[in-house]
């Protein structure tokens, strides 16, 4: 599915501020897996994830999805087959505008073919407000209050079905529950779960709760300095307790994970 | 009196078309485009030379399509080669100076001696008696922003909303924000060029410095607008626009006429009314700030004393 070949990433070459943020990390994801990756500050995961979504276009190395080569692909056009979503809820959504201006817009990416001048139809609306109703937040019947209104919950929740709304080939999700209170982010959690299994999407998942990094999902990566350190799944995974994972970080890397939020959070 | 109020209803509409295009690239885009003046005289220069060649009607629409290009002029600056937003409608304006200069045919002013406009054209039909030209001017006006609000409401015009409000979110929803906000900045110029367009044949008359301060003026007439019946939605924004261009008008005529101030200060007055609009919310919440800070100042003063006491 998703084919990550040699890719590397320095900022600022040549300044004093020069970072290799990616440094030859290569990639095999198979198609409807669902991958957890954690890893110390600055060890590059948003990195990755902003040079797989086109943000920038990288050093080096090839980046293949689905089979299409798309490593000098722009950002808006991966876009059409990649959904994403950031640690910040107020990133993916146009605050002035409705519920439903919002996911019309993410419904955008179905699009290809109908005419600009189109609007949103009624058949689109009473879809958009099945989908909603899903959510079990209620948003349904206030398609037209502006998102500006809505907690960071649900305006989480609703980027998530934006994202998810034309069945993306891929899903980058960033910490996106982190900056919600424990009890919202269970539950934004669990609509993941959900829509992820039943979309079979493949996806990929940043997070700082290493619970949740070894439960979620069926593959585990643990970055460091660029690079992928580990990769665990099937059995080997499943036998692993989170402080068994921060041990073999330990072991590989020769020092002790250095993510505040994640101590915290274990 | 009624003359008073027939006129400013007559320009109100006339320039609406300003606001129009400011509340499209102002308030929805967010970008202060400044090619305004420029494409103002633009829209007039062309209209009045092609109407000055017997073609009054088709001049409307190619002075429309001249704005929409230096719109793109200016879109393509900012979007494509990084050029500051503001600087980029600066250079256009800059530009159009010479342009227009050479759509007039070398010459700083052009007068229509004895040839139709559309206002004259309009009038020999008769159905409107006296009130024939406001009619045309709010036919127009009206179906410009009928227009505009229509196409706010389409994929694409969602699209140019969103790229005012997030343009990470657009990138995400497989739109390029570059794409949107040309599209976006042609549209504004043209309304603009269809004010210039409009104007200039009511006038009889383009001159080469009729654009200065269009845009400023315009922004006032959005910032009254809006002041007076809010800018919640889209529909109410364009509303504004057009009833704040009305509105400042009716100021004008009754300066004019009453000479409360002199007119040569309404400009400096017009200036005053945008920039205390736009700073408003700044001043609020310094004000707020200092008051705050005073009454903790004051709180600790008063404990203080206690203590001593």
């Amino acid at each position: 599915m998703l084919e990550i070949k040699n890719i590397s990433k320095t900022f600022s070459p040549g300044t004093v501020n020069e970072k290799k943020a990616l440094s030859d990390l290569s990639l095999s994801v198979k198609d409807g897996d669902f991958i957890t990756i954690i890893g110390s500050n600055g060890a590059g995961k948003s990195t990755l994830f902003n040079a797989v979504a086109g943000s920038f276009y990288v050093d080096e190395g090839y980046i293949f999805l689905g089979g299409q080569d798309i490593t000098f692909l722009e950002e808006h056009k991966r876009s059409r087959i990649i959904g994403r979503m950031f640690q910040d809820p107020l990133k993916g959504t146009a605050p002035s505008m409705s519920i439903e201006e919002n996911i019309a817009l993410a419904y955008l990416r179905s699009s290809e073919g109908t005419s600009p001048f189109s609007r949103i139809s009624s058949r689109d609306k009473k879809n958009f407000r099945e989908k909603l109703s899903l959510l079990g937040m209620g948003l349904e019947d206030r398609m037209r209050d502006p998102v500006g209104l809505l907690s960071g919950g649900q305006r989480q929740a609703l980027t998530l079905l934006m994202a998810t709304i034309v069945t993306p080939k891929l899903l980058l999700l960033d910490e996106h529950t982190a900056a919600l209170d424990p009890g919202t982010a269970e539950k934004v959690i669990e609509l993941t779960k959900k829509i992820v299994s039943e979309g079979n999407i493949t996806c990929l998942m940043i997070t700082h709760n290493m619970k949740q990094a070894l439960t979620i999902g069926n593959r585990t990566l643990l970055m460091n300095d660029g690079n992928i350190v580990l990769d665990v799944s099937g059995k080997e995974r499943d036998s692993l307790s989170t402080s068994d994972l921060i041990d073999k970080f330990k072991k590989k890397v020769g020092e002790d994970l250095d993510n505040d939020r994640i101590l915290l959070s274990t | 009196m009624l003359y008073i109020i027939k006129t400013a209803l007559e320009l109100g509409f006339l320039y609406a078309p300003v606001p129009l295009a400011l509340f499209l690239s102002f308030r929805i885009l967010n970008i202060a485009d400044l090619t305004t003046d420029g494409c103002f005289v633009l829209g007039a220069a062309v209209s009045v030379t092609w109407a000055a060649a017997s073609h009054p009607f088709l001049g409307v629409p190619v002075a429309m399509v001249s704005g929409a290009l230096a719109g793109f002029v200016t879109a393509m600056l900012q979007t494509r080669f990084g050029v500051p937003s503001i600087l980029a409608g600066i250079i256009t304006n800059f530009g159009l100076y010479t342009v227009n200069l050479m759509v007039m045919g070398w010459s700083s002013n052009v007068n229509l001696l004895k040839t139709e406009t559309i206002f004259t054209l309009f009038r020999k039909t008769g159905i409107f008696g006296s009130f024939s030209d406001i009619v045309l001017v709010l036919i127009i006006t009206l179906f410009a922003s009928l227009l505009l609000v229509w196409f706010l409401s389409t994929r694409l015009g969602l699209s140019i909303r969103a790229t005012g409000d997030n343009p990470d979110m657009v990138r995400a929803s497989s739109v390029n924000p570059r794409f949107t906000t040309t599209v976006a900045l042609c549209i504004a110029n043209a309304l603009t060029a269809l004010s210039g367009a409009m104007v200039g044949q009511y006038q009889n008359t383009v001159d080469i410095n009729s654009g200065t301060g269009i845009v400023v003026i315009a922004l006032a007439c959005l910032i009254i607008g809006e002041t007076v019946l809010g800018k919640r939605s889209i529909r109410k924004g364009a509303i504004a626009a057009i009833t704040g261009s009305i509105i400042y008008r009716v100021i004008y005529a009754v300066v004019l006429y009453t000479k409360v101030v002199p007119i040569q200060g309404l400009k400096l007055i017009t200036a005053l009314v945008v920039a205390f609009a736009i700073a408003f919310p700044t001043i609020k919440e310094q004000t707020s700030f200092l008051r705050k800070k005073r009454l903790a100042t004051n709180k600790l003063a008063a404990k203080e004393e206690d203590k001593n006491a």
